[in-house]
């Protein structure tokens, strides 16, 4: 057996190197970002510099304002709890990220049996005149799947709610453009595209919109009070630069190779959503028949990563609301599993997983191994 | 030195092997030992119910501690370990049969619906999906034979022997699993806990059933039927009504403690009828019988008519002399050399030719000693019919 192969960048990626650089780097300007003298302005310079590398990235260069955050989850729970505590129904998509749906009050709309927001459902939701805000993520975690977010945009708006995009999975995989997307709040995270955990990012068109979560001292412009994560923010900057600067093209290849030889090697295999458009680095394959835990396990020991719905913190595999909020059988629902490639991810990488996950479907079927 | 080899499991050396891990020290002692073997262990821990809504604790992890206590073990043994979600099946296969037993007025054993249905069927499943060449468990008992065609016996140390959980094991299931610790007795185990320094080393022996918090079965069977928890009579074999009891899941036949009801002699649950919610109660000799009706057999070795046999009847109770009286393909009927009391149905009768299990089946009706005999003479009658 080689070196471990790691399909699981949904989850999270490796540190690029770029962005450990940038680390080690920023740990010279220890600074207090908020300090007068000459320490702490040489760390808010990098601060600021971070923030207009992120802020390009998603074509926000001066508009509205970047608000670092300690991750994804926060810069979600910053927006909805700060609607929740104001008048009006919160809408979500059925598929969004556990960090939206586990918000006190939110109610969902669901999706088609491509995990696509059903846009009709969300317009005679909206009709009723009651909604503050929608959340809808870019694109979906588990499957890919692009979600209508302009199309959702334009009807939102039309009621006068505000919509919050989630856009963790597509920084560095698609273009993400606030103005494109027409969205009035975006939350990024630095891991899922190669920068460090516990960092992230919460744009705001108009940040006297959305109340702060945490109080305290005056940083970010008041809306997020604790000092920076200087060193997470200068690696989450460098993470960007290094993804936005990757030919999106040569993952698309791999996945799409990926699953035309999953499909030779197991003709009932599935991949989930294959016709709506999906993110070039995740795909969504079930094997009929081998529980997802039994393949992600045998691919495990085999020495490859991949994962399947969402793992609790016991590590117990639980159905996936996803497959479930697209009416996926439960049969093949439970025998999914999320093969998701990155910045390391190789062809090579890529004919390991076959070759193992091929061993499991003749085992399964009790075939004699070649 | 590891205690066991390879070799003596009839494995390849360096096969992969499941270890079904509980998290408690049987499990952990087995797959250290199998590691040290030097086999590819592969710990498997399984979810069957949701800790923290079985405590009713608020917040509670899904996972309770021994999930958290396998998981340390295999870190600290450095193999892999997993946690399967079997909520659902164990709880159509397991937890349902419990209630159900309990309202029909049966004495259920969930361990061995649990093997029978969980750990030797689906679990044993993913460990061949996995490219194992066995599934190994913390039982105490021995698999003797090679890859094929194993016997089940008695484990050495009598103590502790757990056979009589593993009756309905099948031939083809027994064959893949295996018993590394049936040849150790209990304080070996220990010491050998010690001496790999594992986590669990320490960690007292469950005694109560898995998924029922602190013993109070009742809470559960009344949770799931609620029939089982209808009011009704306590009546004495003699036609006295004694008293009243909170539901007939409350009881088990041969019990005599907790029945809320005193007579001049000491009282034994001798019988609950399900239908009129009736729990009847009667000195001692009321409560013996001559003998069973099994179902569901499995046989691990040829059963002959009129065969000499022991006969363990409950897990806690030494097996008594008997003989097979009948046997058809899934039933059969056992005699029991002398009357014999706290013959509960619902339990499990399992035989045994000395240290072999020969295969067993679930009690489906107690045997009355003809009336017009006395204990005394039941067993000079019995005598008779097995001198035939």
């Amino acid at each position: 057996m080689g070196p471990r192969v790691y399909l699981d960048h949904a989850a999270t990626s490796p540190l690029r190197p770029a962005s450990r650089a940038a680390i080690l780097e920023s740990s010279d300007f220890f600074g207090n970002p908020s300090s007068v003298h000459a320490e702490g302005r040489a760390g808010r310079a990098m601060l600021e510099a971070a923030r207009r590398v992120i802020g390009a990235a998603i074509g926000a260069a001066g508009a509205g304002e970047l608000v670092f955050t300690s991750g994804a989850t926060e810069a979600n729970a910053t927006v909805l709890s700060s609607h929740a505590r104001q008048a009006g129904v919160i809408l979500a998509s059925s598929v969004e990220h556990p960090s939206i749906l586990a918000q006190p009050g939110v109610e969902t709309v669901p999706v088609d049996a491509l995990g696509r927001l059903d846009l009709a459902a969300l317009e005679a939701r909206l009709a009723r005149g009651d909604v503050a805000i929608v959340a809808l993520m870019l694109a979906n975690n588990e499957t890919g799947v692009v979600q209508p977010v302009a199309d959702a945009a334009r009807l939102v708006h039309a009621t006068g709610a505000r919509l919050h995009v989630d856009a963790v999975q597509a920084l560095g995989r698609i273009a993400v453009d606030i103005d494109a997307l027409g969205c009035d709040s975006l939350a990024l995270s630095a891991h899922k595209l190669g920068g460090p955990k516990g960092s992230g990012a919460l744009w705001l068109r108009d940040p006297d919109a959305t109340a702060p979560l945490l109080h305290g001292g005056g940083q970010e412009g008041r809306r997020r009070a604790g000092t920076e994560n200087a060193a997470g923010i200068a690696g989450f900057a460098a993470a960007v630069t290094a993804a936005t600067a990757e030919a999106p093209t040569r993952l698309a290849a791999l996945r799409l190779a990926l699953e035309a030889d999953a499909r030779a090697i197991a003709p009932d295999a599935v991949v989930v959503a294959e016709a709506a458009e999906r993110l070039p680095h995740i795909a969504a394959i079930a094997l009929p028949g081998v529980p997802a835990a039994t393949q992600v396990m045998a691919l495990d020991l085999a020495g490859i990563a991949v994962s399947a719905g969402a793992a609790c913190s016991s590590g117990k595999v639980a159905r996936s609301h996803v497959l479930d909020a697209m009416g996926a059988p439960a049969a093949l629902a439970d025998c999914t599993i999320r093969v998701s490639l990155g910045w390391t991810t190789t062809d090579a990488d890529i004919a390991r997983f076959l070759d193992a996950w091929g061993a499991l479907a003749r085992r399964h079927r009790r075939e004699a191994t070649p | 030195m590891s205690p066991i080899t390879a070799e003596s499991l009839a494995l390849a050396p360096g096969a992969r092997v499941v270890v079904a891990m509980s998290g408690g020290v049987d499990s952990a002692v087995t797959a250290a030992l199998l590691h040290e073997a030097g086999l590819e262990v592969v710990g498997i821990t399984l979810q069957l119910y949701d800790h923290g809504a079985a405590t009713a604790k608020k917040g509670a992890c899904c996972a309770g501690q021994d999930i958290k206590d396998a998981r340390n073990v295999a870190n600290a043994i450095g193999i892999p370990h997993y946690v399967l979600d079997f909520e659902a099946r164990f709880k159509a296969a397991v937890i349902d049969d419990f209630a159900k037993s309990y309202a029909a007025g049966r004495t259920p054993i969930p361990c061995v619906r649990c093997n029978q249905k969980i750990k030797f069927t689906d679990l044993l499943e993913v460990a061949r999906d996995l490219g194992a060449e066995a599934l190994a468990t913390g039982h105490y008992a021995r698999r003797l034979g090679g890859a094929t065609n194993a016997e089940l016996r008695r484990a050495v140390d009598p103590a502790k022997d757990q056979s009589y959980f593993l009756f309905a094991t099948t031939r083809a299931q027994l064959d893949f699993v295996r018993f590394p610790l049936g040849d150790l007795d209990k304080e070996t185990t220990r010491r050998e806990a010690a001496r790999l320094a594992l986590p669990v080393a320490e960690k007292p022996e469950s005694q109560d059933i898995c998924f029922v918090p602190e013993g109070h079965y009742s809470r559960v069977v009344g949770k799931l039927e609620p029939k089982a928890m209808r009011k009704g009579a306590i009546l004495h074999v003699d036609g006295r009504r004694l008293g009243e009891h909170a539901g007939i899941g409350n009881y088990t036949v041969g019990q005599r403690r907790g029945l809320g009801v005193a007579d001049r002699e000491r009282l034994y649950v001798v019988g609950l009828d399900a239908e009129k919610a009736e729990v009847r109660v009667g000195p001692r000799d009321a409560s013996m019988v001559a003998g069973v009706e099994i179902r569901d057999l499995n046989r691990l070795a040829p059963w002959r008519l009129g065969q000499e046999v022991r006969i363990k009847h409950r897990y806690n109770e030494p097996a008594i002399a008997g003989r097979i009286e009948a046997v058809s393909d899934d039933a059969a009927r056992l005699a029991f050399a002398a009357p014999e009391s706290g013959v509960a149905p619902g339990q499990a009768a399992v035989l045994y030719d000395g240290e072999r299990v020969l295969g067993g089946g679930w009690i489906e009706r107690t045997l009355a000693i003809p009336t017009s005999l006395d204990s005394h003479a039941a067993r000079s009658y019995l005598q008779a019919v097995s001198a035939e």
